[in-house]
């Protein structure tokens, strides 16, 4: 799956209602920025497309969802469970094949913590666990990246490089981001949420950085 | 003050075990005990590790019957912990845990005889009731986000291998080891209904007043519990587990007509053997209730509420002993050797050996089950103390336990016991053992008077008191809404 055409997108808590209803339709080689102050709804967005894609996506949520008792390859080495008998994925618990070692130590090399592999991400800084998760969302090879804020622990530099690797990676992509020069950067489309609904929808090369700063 | 839930179940309680105090038959009947105690504190100071050449089996042997026991428990309760959700799997543990070890043994002997059999199933079956719970618990804490996080078409297997067990690891293991501890224990009592655990030669030498010999197999036990952390290593693990059954001893070989006729005749209430019908059964069961169970379960009721008090107020008194806002290391340092004392002895043994030097009453069974598991909570409480930071000016001494620490640990406190509550009446019920009017008193006696129907009832009854307390702990727990993790 890459687009996505969604309807009736709604979420309520406590019987208030966040986000919603909204309708919402991205096409194939959109990568978009979801944009808007804290309390928007942008999270719950992406948690309702994810549910609604019925997982087929790769997720980022902003509480990352690792194993904090497994090592690193373990962690990232989990966004293929599926293709794997679950022989080869128990043996790989006890002992990783080369194949598979190999192939996660290069993305970690990407993400400039290949001496990490081995490491448990409990003992990991918190920039350190975020670029674990985005590799288990890069090695899922899904066609579509859901990422809630997925850069907010990461210094400008490596904020940088980690944005570049998910554009390249995923020609469609969803990714709440609170840092507007990044989302104008790395992003072909905007959208701004206000109140749970869309108060912009705009390709980001017709924007500039003060359009988007009236949603705040 | 008063107006808080907390204190006013505590009040509560306590005024139940006062009034309890009124009907317990508590005294000291031995005509010099205080001489006899002395007698025996001489012996566990001046240990006799000579006498017989028995002490290093009976050892290898409580060593042996605790990891094959434990195993079978925690292997058997894994499975039944992933199928928990079940409420007749629900039912069915809760039935086998309330059964305590030493009745199991007595159901066992009664078929399997002598055999080993008899004391490794009473060590797992129980065990493994107990396992599901705490595994069922422990991977329900498991964070489910990971699990959220896998492609579709994950499969379960995959799933529960990456996403559930690693997260619950430690626990897991730690709650093992914990259990593998009791199971020491469990094994070591086992020997005061025959099995060649340590039991049995304690209880040889204490009733021939060789209290040296009897100090010196308490002092190994303790040694033996002490040394755990040192001895019980995952490398090792697989090579303990192969070699245990092979330390179990030969036993006397099962007659499988007694296993027969156990099920199908010995158990069978005696008016339905004698095809006496169904009035006979009636007043077989009347009779059996007035003259046995009522007293029973009244009794153990009494003991339990006295003892669960006293525990309390032990565990309270105790904590301070290794709590670091009192006192300095040395004091500190021979108040963790008290407490692991007091939680290492099984509650059976001291129960026994306080019987044996003040006479049979409830006193010694209340003074034993008090120190052994208000020697475990006092440990827990105390540890929960040094976590706390206190304002620099914080007042000292009793002001300090006062103000400070106790409201701050109490309702800690609380959920411990009452989590403990059922473990009282279980050892209250098996006490009955050793001379006391409780349930376990009538379960021994119909055993020995060769009636096992009467006696499978009785058993009944105990698990069904237990599973009682149990639910009525749980419900004051969520009342008060008091949280623990089965670490004790």
């Amino acid at each position: 799956m890459a687009g996505f055409d969604l309807t009736a997108l709604t979420a309520s808590f406590g019987g208030e209602r966040v986000i919603g209803p909204l309708s919402l339709t991205v096409e194939a080689g959109q990568q978009v920025a979801l944009v808007g102050k804290s309390g928007a709804g942008k999270s719950t967005l992406i948690k309702l497309i994810y549910q609604r894609v019925a997982g087929h996506a790769a997720l980022v949520p902003q509480e990352l969802g690792l194993v904090n008792a497994l090592p690193v390859f373990h962690n990232i080495y989990m966004g293929r469970l599926d293709e794997h008998a679950n022989w080869y994925n128990a043996l790989t618990l006890i002992r990783p094949f080369r194949k598979d070692r190999e192939e996660i130590r290069s993305l970690l090399e990407r993400l400039d913590m290949k001496e990490k592999l081995w490491v448990p991400t409990a003992s990991l800084s918190g920039g350190q666990r975020q670029r674990v998760a985005i590799g288990r969302a890069i090695y899922r090879n899904a066609g579509l990246l859901l990422a809630d804020e997925p850069i907010s622990a990461l210094d400008g530099p490596m904020a940088h490089k980690v944005m570049t690797l998910l554009c390249e990676r995923f020609q469609t992509s969803v990714i709440a981001l609170h840092d507007v020069e990044m989302a104008l950067a790395y992003c072909n489309r905007i959208i701004g949420i206000q109140d749970g609904q869309v108060a912009l929808d705009e390709s980001s090369k017709r924007l500039s950085a003060n359009d988007i700063l009236n949603l705040y | 003050m008063f107006a808080s839930p907390t204190v006013r179940v505590s009040l509560l309680f306590v005024a139940v075990a006062l009034a309890g105090l009124v009907f317990a038959d508590i005294a000291i009947t031995t005509s010099n005990p205080w001489r006899d105690l002395g007698r025996f504190f001489l012996g566990v100071v001046t240990p006799d590790f000579f006498s017989t050449e028995g002490l290093a089996t009976a050892l290898l042997r409580t060593i042996a019957f605790a990891f094959v026991g434990v195993a079978l428990g925690s292997f058997f309760g894994f499975i039944l912990a992933l199928v928990y959700k079940a409420y007749p799997v629900r039912m069915f543990c809760a039935f086998i845990r309330a059964i305590h070890e030493l009745f199991w043994a007595l159901i066992f002997l009664q078929f399997f005889g002598f055999h080993p059999l008899t004391g490794v199933l009473a060590i797992a079956i129980p065990y493994a009731g107990i396992f599901a719970k705490v595994y069922s618990e422990i991977l329900d804490e498991a964070d489910p986000e990971p699990a959220r996080l896998l492609p579709p078409g994950t499969g379960a297997v995959a799933t529960f291998l990456f996403a559930r067990i690693p997260d619950c690891w430690v626990q897991l293991r730690t709650y093992t080891a914990y259990r593998l501890e009791c199971g020491l224990r469990s094994s070591a009592i086992l020997g005061f209904v025959g099995l060649p655990t340590l039991g049995f030669y304690l209880e040889t030498s204490f009733s021939q007043g060789l209290y040296s010999e009897a100090g010196a197999m308490l002092v190994l036990f303790y040694v033996l519990i002490a040394t755990m952390p040192l001895w019980v290593r995952p490398k090792a693990l697989p090579f303990y587990l192969v070699a245990a059954p092979f330390f179990l001893g030969e036993g006397l070989p099962i007659v499988w007509g007694n296993v027969a006729r156990f099920f199908t005749e010995d158990i069978v209430p005696a008016p339905l053997r004698n095809n006496e019908g169904l009035t006979a059964l009636g007043s077989w069961f009347g009779d059996l209730m007035i003259s046995e169970a009522l007293p029973g379960i009244w009794n153990t009721l009494l003991l339990t509420q006295i003892a669960l008090v006293a525990t309390g107020l032990l565990a309270l008194l105790a904590f301070p002993l290794i709590s670091t806002h009192f006192g300095g290391p040395v004091r500190r340092t021979s108040g963790h050797v008290a407490l692991v004392i007091a939680r290492s002895t099984p509650e059976y043994i001291l129960a026994y050996i306080l019987l044996q030097l003040w006479g049979p009453s409830m006193l010694p069974a209340v003074v034993a089950l008090a120190l052994h598991n208000g020697g475990i909570i006092g440990h827990l409480i105390g540890r929960q103390t040094n976590g706390i930071r206190l304002r620099p000016d914080a007042p000292a001494g009793f002001n300090r336990y006062s103000y400070e620490l106790v409201p701050r640990v109490y309702r800690g406190f609380l959920a411990f016991l009452f989590y403990r509550w059922e473990i009282i009446m279980r050892e209250t019920a098996i006490l009955g053992i050793l001379g006391i009017y409780t349930l376990g008193f009538y379960v021994d006696s119909a055993i020995q008077n060769i009636q096992f129907d009467r006696a499978l009832v009785l058993i009944l009854l105990t698990a069904a008191l237990n599973i009682g307390i149990d639910a009525l702990s749980r419900y004051i727990r969520r009342r008060l809404a008091l949280q623990t993790m089965p670490t004790c």
